[in-house]
């Protein structure tokens, strides 16, 4: 029991870190980024791309190595968002919404693919596998890498939750959710502000990507799709748009698969959290904290 | 109000067409010329390898004629197509198996077991916004492989294989390839006929009206939800068939055949052709299925350049190459803008 609690808490810890993207840009521009998910492999890609051209690691340096590999990692997909949306967003807005899903969709199949040219299609293993010592803790078998990486996602969702509550720039993304054309008349550089919240949100998935990649040990090209479709659910779970709602719904969802797949057998775990997706959908489609309304097209 | 934006997303057509090749492509008889170099190219080379390509391509056309009922009519993005075929081919491979019957007549079976599928996955998601519809479409599709891999009914990773044939009359045996492409050409040219008239009914003009404005729809007395479930449905039967068609084809049936890459394939087929214009959806449907059988260096790296052709066509020609164009006569423009002078001295 302490044990499903455990894995759902770290599992969710991870889908809360990439629904925050899709939640944020949600939010702000009302587009599903379909690719958000291929930004998290792009990210765990480039963090075993760095990490392999480092060399050798000392086990005991393996941790600090990482550190410096997630903030690069996270600073080249913060941009590889970036450069996304400019290209394959920012000329469709206004456009139908269809045109923009489709873009997004074009996005996801050029990432995953060019992955595949570039590193090959067959899955790569991580040239650092973190070890560390095993505990218990009530019961629960608790190891330190998870609590290490635990840390750093708690870390990274409060750094996100000071930001958007307490800088300028944030009153400036919470203010364009709000009204784009009222924010603009405001005097905000909504542009900018777009750009900076992809920047934030392919970032913190980019660091899930290393994360995991460190973690579990093995990555393919197509790594990013479940876990977007999942990121998705979760965003979903706790009201899209909603940066809190986002961290809570990836927990539930962690939870939810824990005790679903012990339930029902593994195999059964990705259809039983759709099958809470569609649950959610039908029965409370704003989410646990969502309070907006759900517009119509 | 004084807006007026237009959304259309295809230009309005005014009076017949105006350049030669436009009359040309325009003409009734490009669908005939189509269906004849369908007809013929068994006599140009009838090796099985050619067979079993242009089969494959045949089904593929007549997937994409049913997406396009969804996407290119009704604007609603569905990204997990290719599960519509799979429980169209597993009902028919399970209920032909079991009770060794031809595949034809599990027809009805499947068309119950697709629409069942259409509404479960439809009814809950058509209320709401269309990206939720995109996003639960694509886990439909995830969701239906790893049923069908999951499950022993259906075989589990291997699937199932010796399914019968489609029919077996007399000497007439349908498992012979050569008849079964002739069979698979005319039920596949049926149906996109079928649905390009779709296209032009009633309902389809509902669609359309939907896919440009669902609100003014619903205003003008459209009940929008039951319109884009009945596109749901259709494409939904559309698959089932093409799931029938395929198990006839391979005789077996198996999860890796429905990943989600098939249904990327197929909505590029529908988009890159133009959406909601079914010539250019059939056009657009053999480019994708056959190009990489005749150019075999472009077939390693081809789904990187569907992907960057995905986001350019959207970016630069957001209906498609060959848009569908409209057909009805555009009002006299006297009550569409009244100038803005006049409105002042009515006041």
């Amino acid at each position: 029991m302490t044990q499903l609690i455990w894995d759902g808490l770290f599992v969710g810890s991870f889908y809360a870190l990439i629904a925050l993207g899709y939640s944020m840009v949600y939010g702000i521009i009302k587009l599903l980024n379909f690719a958000h998910g291929d930004i998290y492999m792009l990210g765990a890609f480039i963090g075993f791309a760095l990490l392999t051209s480092m060399g050798g690691i000392p086990a005991s340096l393996s941790l600090g190595a990482l550190l410096i590999v997630l903030l690069v990692s996270m600073l080249i997909t913060g941009g590889a968002g970036v450069l996304i949306e400019r290209l394959a967003y920012r000329p469709l807005r206004g456009a139908p919404r269809l045109a923009v899903l489709i873009s997004a969709v074009g996005v996801s199949f050029s990432l995953e693919y060019g992955i595949a040219a570039i590193a090959g299609p067959n899955p790569r293993a991580y040239p650092i596998r973190l070890e560390g010592g095993v505990f218990e803790v009530l019961g629960a078998r608790v190891s330190l890498p998870q609590i290490v990486l635990m840390l750093i996602a708690a870390g990274l969702m409060v750094a996100l939750n000071f930001y958007i509550q307490k800088t300028s720039t944030g009153r400036a993304m919470r203010s364009i959710a709000l009204d784009t054309n009222a924010s603009l008349l405001m005097g905000i550089n909504v542009n900018a502000v777009i750009t900076r919240t992809f920047f934030i949100g392919s970032a913190l998935a980019g660091a899930a990507g290393v994360m995991a990649g460190a973690y579990y040990g093995k990555i393919d090209f197509l790594m990013g799709f479940i876990i977007g479709l999942k990121a998705f659910t979760a965003a979903v779970i706790g009201g899209i748009g909603n940066i809190k709602g986002a961290m809570l719904g990836g927990l539930v969802l962690g939870f939810v698969e824990a005790f679903g797949s012990e339930w029902f057998g593994g195999q059964w775990r990705d259809v039983f959290s759709f099958a809470v997706l569609i649950l959610f959908l039908t029965l409370r489609p704003t989410g646990i904290l969502g309070e907006r309304v759900t517009e119509r097209m | 109000m004084s807006e007026n934006i237009d959304t259309t997303l295809a230009p309005l057509r005014v009076g017949p067409p105006r350049s030669p090749i436009s009359r040309l492509l325009e003409s009734r008889l490009i669908g005939w010329v189509t269906l004849a170099a369908a007809l013929l190219a068994p006599f140009v080379s009838a090796s099985p390898y050619s067979l079993n390509v242009m089969t494959t391509a045949a089904i593929f056309v007549l997937l994409a004629s049913g997406l396009n009922i969804v996407v290119g009519y009704c604007g609603l993005l569905d990204l997990g197509y290719i599960a519509f075929m799979a429980v169209g081919a597993y009902t028919a491979g399970i209920i032909s198996k079991s009770f060794e019957l031809p595949l034809l007549f599990t027809i009805p079976a499947v068309l119950v077991m697709t629409i069942l599928a259409g509404l479960i996955i439809g009814a809950p998601t058509l209320r709401l916004r269309s990206d939720y519809l995109a996003i639960v479409t694509l886990g439909f599709g995830e969701i239906t492989r790893i049923t069908a891999n999951n499950l022993s009914v259906t075989g589990g990773p291997s699937g199932i294989f010796g399914i019968p044939g489609l029919l077996k009359i007399g000497g007439l045996d349908v498992e012979n390839p050569a008849v079964l492409y002739y069979l698979t050409v005319l039920v596949v040219s049926l149906f996109v006929l079928a649905s390009a008239r779709l296209g032009k009914s009633r309902l389809g003009r509902a669609w359309r009206f939907v896919r440009e404005d669902e609100d003014a729809a619903e205003a003008m007395g459209i009940h929008t939800y039951k319109v884009k479930l009945l596109a749901y449905i259709f494409g939904a039967i559309w698959g089932g068939l093409g799931g029938v068609l395929f198990a006839a084809h391979l005789s077996a049936v198996s999860p890796q055949s429905f990943i989600f890459l098939q249904s990327a394939l197929v909505l590029m087929a529908v988009v890159l052709g133009g959406m909601g214009n079914m010539r250019g959806v059939v056009i657009g449907a053999l480019v994708i299925s056959l190009l990489p059988e005749l150019l075999r260096d472009f077939a390693s790296n081809r789904y990187l350049a569907f992907g960057l052709l995905l986001v350019i066509v959207m970016v630069f020609r957001p209906q498609g190459f060959w848009p569908a164009r409209g057909y009805e006569r555009e009002r006299a423009t006297v009550d569409v803008d009244p100038p803005a002078v006049a409105t002042e001295q009515g006041r």
